[in-house]
């Protein structure tokens, strides 16, 4: 660690190179990052809060379409990459822990071991997406879904269009999830070059913290795409 | 915030079995995917997922432990007006086909 | 304090005006005057060239006949109208310009919580901004400013793409904008800088951050969603595809109904302070002025779906819709019974600000009441699409949230720029732009709830219709005259206006106890509250003592 520790903690306060001219005092920093970044999450859910509109909306009138549809996505990869989400969201939370205790190697850890895992899900997102495109599964024109049958109706064949609007929905909120699971990691992998220089201390790891948050939030939106989109009437 | 509560007690123990819960939750909807709960199926599901990203916001994202309401608050508003846009559209989308 | 500031010498005093020169001090600042003052130079610029669209409008209806310019033509110029003047003016008008420069110094802050996110929304608006111009320059859109699908997705050939994205984009800085505002009305209160202290300016910019923040991702999504069908051919707007055009319109319409009242809940947060200050008087009823802010800004999300009365959604939805619409209506009122309030038995001043809060308030009652009639779903059936809802929103958004916007704009300009308008010329211009308006927009009632649809551009199949379209157009004439008189007095007093000083009206509020232009940093010694918001009583007896602020 740089040649912060010898410094006094009561002078470390006031000479805070961190600490921006218009606040106060730390803890009014830190309370404002944080509210910012909560209220940013706020508008996210509206945001994503229109695709799960129009998604709620033609999965009732389309519902066994929606069904054969999504029985076409490969369960296996969206559970894994469920699990791999949760398991980022654990090294998150470590990270956040280990920059408040100044922990700074389980920090460096946690913050690389989180870019691998997210890494691995878009990994594993674009695995799926080639199958979607070899099946011709990607709305457009050569798009085809004829002879499905819909899942508890033997004899009967989805609507391909209305199973074409299932694959928008699929492509446009996984899309726009893994744009924010891009974000994310450009997120963190500045939080790991900060934590490399050995920046944050237990006085000031605000951007940990609400980082960790945005992060947070994109598994959650994970959390209920996962059932919606890959779950429609599995059962046999 | 919760740097000075971690100092007395370390809050691993807690992390570590809300990361099980949720790989738990993760298996659990998996498999009640699979059974036929006629029209329960989706309730489930969302249920599921719903204690899942509570779990997430409660103990990941520290609201649990948050100093202040203003957090809470900030996460009911937004749940609130989620629910009047998916809740009054679908008033729109429910009733159409009456009369 | 040090001793050295005890030497009054107000022409020389550093201020945010004069601490650094060159263009990279102001595109590069931070400091939340410096920033408003770039938003008010750019959506200036937005202003008018929404402003010359509406002129070309108003001259081609001046005649039945559509012999100015072509039906292509005039949809565009109606579509580009609307959009310049919504998403590039009014909803950064009074936020951007007046709330940026006045919600730290109302709080008594150094700056917004986030001033290099501050200065990153204007980037954003410039960028948004610069987009659309680029837009209207290589051919402009014409499906009016609505998007409507499946017609902006599957059969217009203009730039709906390039036109969403500039305003994906300028969302985002009105997004940020709110952030900003939420987070320093929360944590940089200064010290007995209480909720119920706060001037009703700051409860009303607080309620439209709200709206910002909760409604602007829906449309931006929205607007994904149309770029996306457009180059992808999704169809999830395409009933050709098995899309729904309606839910586009409930997407839609849930950010733009409540973005209404991100134009006007800042208006009426100026006109609060100005009646205030004009009649020398505490706002009458202070909680319920601050919590109708609130109540508009959530009522103003149920009611979206009274644009969408005769576009086929449910019967039962649309009462449920119509109904609420009407509750909408109570905060508004409870306002404007608040205000009338407030002006009894006030010692009431004529200054230019007031008479641009009293045109405010006929005006938005106008609008208001006319609203009530678009509430309900008889009447709305009858005249959906006509002139009457054209004159309707006009009342609320030019007539209440433009003249609140020019009434801020004078009352705060001697703190802005350190110089006094002249008062003369600035009454004068409230007068015309008060008869221009009503001139311009009351004809369009009367012609709307006779039968003229708007969008027409060709009207010779119902001459009669004439003489009150040559009326709305003389009256544009004189409302763009009334318009640009305030914007060439104002450039005037930036040289030659007298200097003003910290406080030129008497007012109560923690802004009019700096400097006139202040610091930097706003205040020179962190300022302790420990008064109600407008104690006009107090400013106003024989032996007030100074302001309580040790300067």
């Amino acid at each position: 660690m740089p040649d912060s520790t010898v410094i006094g903690l009561h002078h470390e306060e006031e000479h805070r190179p961190e600490l921006l001219h218009h606040f106060a005092e730390p803890q009014q920093q830190r309370d404002a990052a944080s509210l910012g970044m909560w209220v940013f999450l706020g508008t996210e859910v509206m945001f994503f809060g229109g695709l799960f509109c129009a998604y709620l909306v033609y999965r009732r009138w389309y519902f066994g379409d929606f069904a054969a549809a999504s029985k076409s996505i490969n369960m296996g990869l969206g559970a894994t990459n469920t699990a791999v989400l949760i398991c980022s969201s654990l090294t998150v939370v470590l990270a956040v822990w280990a920059a408040q205790t100044a922990r700074r190697t389980l920090l460096i850890g946690s913050l690389a071991l989180t870019m691998l895992l997210g890494l691995a899900f878009l990994g594993i997102k674009a695995v799926e997406y080639k199958d979607k495109f070899e099946e011709h599964h990607v709305p457009g024109a050569s798009f085809s879904f004829d002879h499905v049958e819909i899942p508890g109706h033997p004899g009967e064949y989805a609507n391909p269009r209305h199973a074409q609007m299932f694959f928008s929905l699929y492509f446009v909120m996984t899309g726009l999830h893994a744009l924010h699971m891009i974000v994310g990691l450009g997120i963190f992998l500045w939080l790991f070059i900060m934590a490399w220089k050995g920046r944050f201390t237990p006085e000031w790891n605000t951007p940990v913290e609400i980082g960790g948050l945005y992060w947070h939030f994109v598994d959650i939106v994970w959390i209920y795409l996962f059932p919606l989109l890959y779950l429609i009437d599995r059962h046999p | 915030m919760s740097a000075h509560s971690s100092a007395t007690s370390s809050p691993l123990k807690g992390y570590f079995a809300v990361w099980i819960a949720l790989l738990a939750g993760t298996g659990l909807t998996v498999y009640a995917a699979t059974l036929d709960l006629a029209p329960y199926n989706a309730a489930v599901a969302l249920g599921i997922a719903t204690i899942k990203a509570t779990l997430v916001a409660l103990f990941f994202m520290h609201v649990w432990h948050a100093s202040e309401k203003l957090t809470k608050l900030v996460v009911i508003a937004a749940l609130f007006f989620l629910l009047l846009l998916l809740g009054l559209t679908m008033s729109d989308y429910a009733t159409r086909l009456w009369s | 304090m040090s001793m050295a500031t005890a030497i009054p010498q107000p022409a020389e005093r550093e201020n945010y005006l004069n601490k650094e020169y060159g263009v990279w001090s102001w595109l590069l600042t931070t400091d939340h005057k410096r920033i408003a003052l770039l938003y008010l130079i750019s959506i200036t610029f937005f202003f008018f060239i929404g402003g010359f669209f509406a002129l070309l409008i108003r001259l081609e209806l001046l005649t039945p006949a559509g012999d100015l310019v072509q039906a292509d033509t005039y949809n565009k110029l109606f579509t580009m109208h609307g959009m310049v003047m919504i998403f590039f003016f009014l909803i950064p008008s009074i936020p951007a310009v007046l709330g940026n420069f006045l919600v730290p110094l109302m709080i008594g802050a150094k700056d917004l919580a986030f001033p290099r996110i501050n200065l990153l929304s204007w980037y954003l608006y410039i960028i948004g901004g610069v987009m659309m111009l680029h837009c209207m320059l290589t051919g402009g859109v014409d499906t009016g400013w609505t998007f409507y699908a499946p017609f902006s997705t599957s059969f217009t050939n203009t730039k709906i793409v390039e036109a969403g994205l500039a305003i994906f984009v300028a969302g985002f800085s009105s997004i940020l904008t709110g952030l900003n505002f939420v987070v320093t009305i929360h944590r940089m209160r200064a010290p007995g800088m209480t909720w119920s202290r706060l001037p009703l300016f700051i409860w009303a910019h607080y309620a439209t951050s709200i709206i910002q923040l909760l409604g602007t991702p829906v449309v931006a999504v929205t607007i994904v969603l149309v770029a996306a069908e457009r180059a992808l051919h999704l169809g999830i707007f395409d009933p050709k595809l098995g899309g729904d055009p309606l839910l586009f319109q409930h997407l839609f319409w849930f950010y733009s109904h409540p973005a209404v009242y991100i134009m006007i809940l800042p208006s009426m947060g100026v006109v609060t302070e100005i009646i205030a200050c004009f009649s020398r008087k505490r706002i009458f009823g202070y909680h319920f002025v601050a919590f109708s802010s609130i109540a508009i800004a959530v009522f103003g999300f149920l009611v979206w779906a009274h644009h969408m009365f005769v576009a086929g959604i449910s019967v039962y939805s649309a009462l449920v819709f119509s109904f609420l619409s009407y509750a909408v209506a109570l905060p508004s009122a409870i306002k404007v019974f608040n205000w009338t309030a407030t002006l009894y038995k006030g010692s009431i001043h004529y200054d230019a600000p007031m008479l641009y809060a009293f045109g405010f308030l006929g005006l938005f009652t106008i609008g208001g009441l006319t609203g009530l009639f678009l509430s309900a779903l008889g009447i709305n059936v009858h005249v959906t699409d006509t002139y009457f809802v054209v004159a309707h929103f006009h009342y609320i958004m030019v007539g209440g949230a433009v003249m609140g916007y020019l009434g801020g704009m004078h009352f705060w300009w001697p703190k802005i720029s350190g110089r006094l308008y002249p008062e003369g010329w600035a009454r004068l211009a409230a007068l015309i732009v008060f008869i221009g308006f009503n001139l311009t927009f009351f004809p369009q009632f009367v012609l709307g709830y006779m039968g003229m649809p708007r969008r027409y551009y060709d009207y010779s199949h119902m001459p009669e219709f004439q003489v009150l379209n040559v009326l709305s157009t003389a009256g544009a004439t004189v409302l763009g005259v009334g318009y640009l008189l305030p914007m060439v007095y104002f450039l005037w007093s930036m040289r030659y206006g007298k200097p003003a000083s910290d406080n030129p009206w008497n007012a109560a509020g923690l802004e009019w106890k700096t400097a006139s232009p202040p610091p930097t940093f706003n205040f020179d010694e962190e300022p302790v509250v420990t008064w109600e918001a407008y104690n006009y009583e107090e400013l106003d007896a024989p032996h007030s003592e100074e302001v309580p602020v040790a300067r």
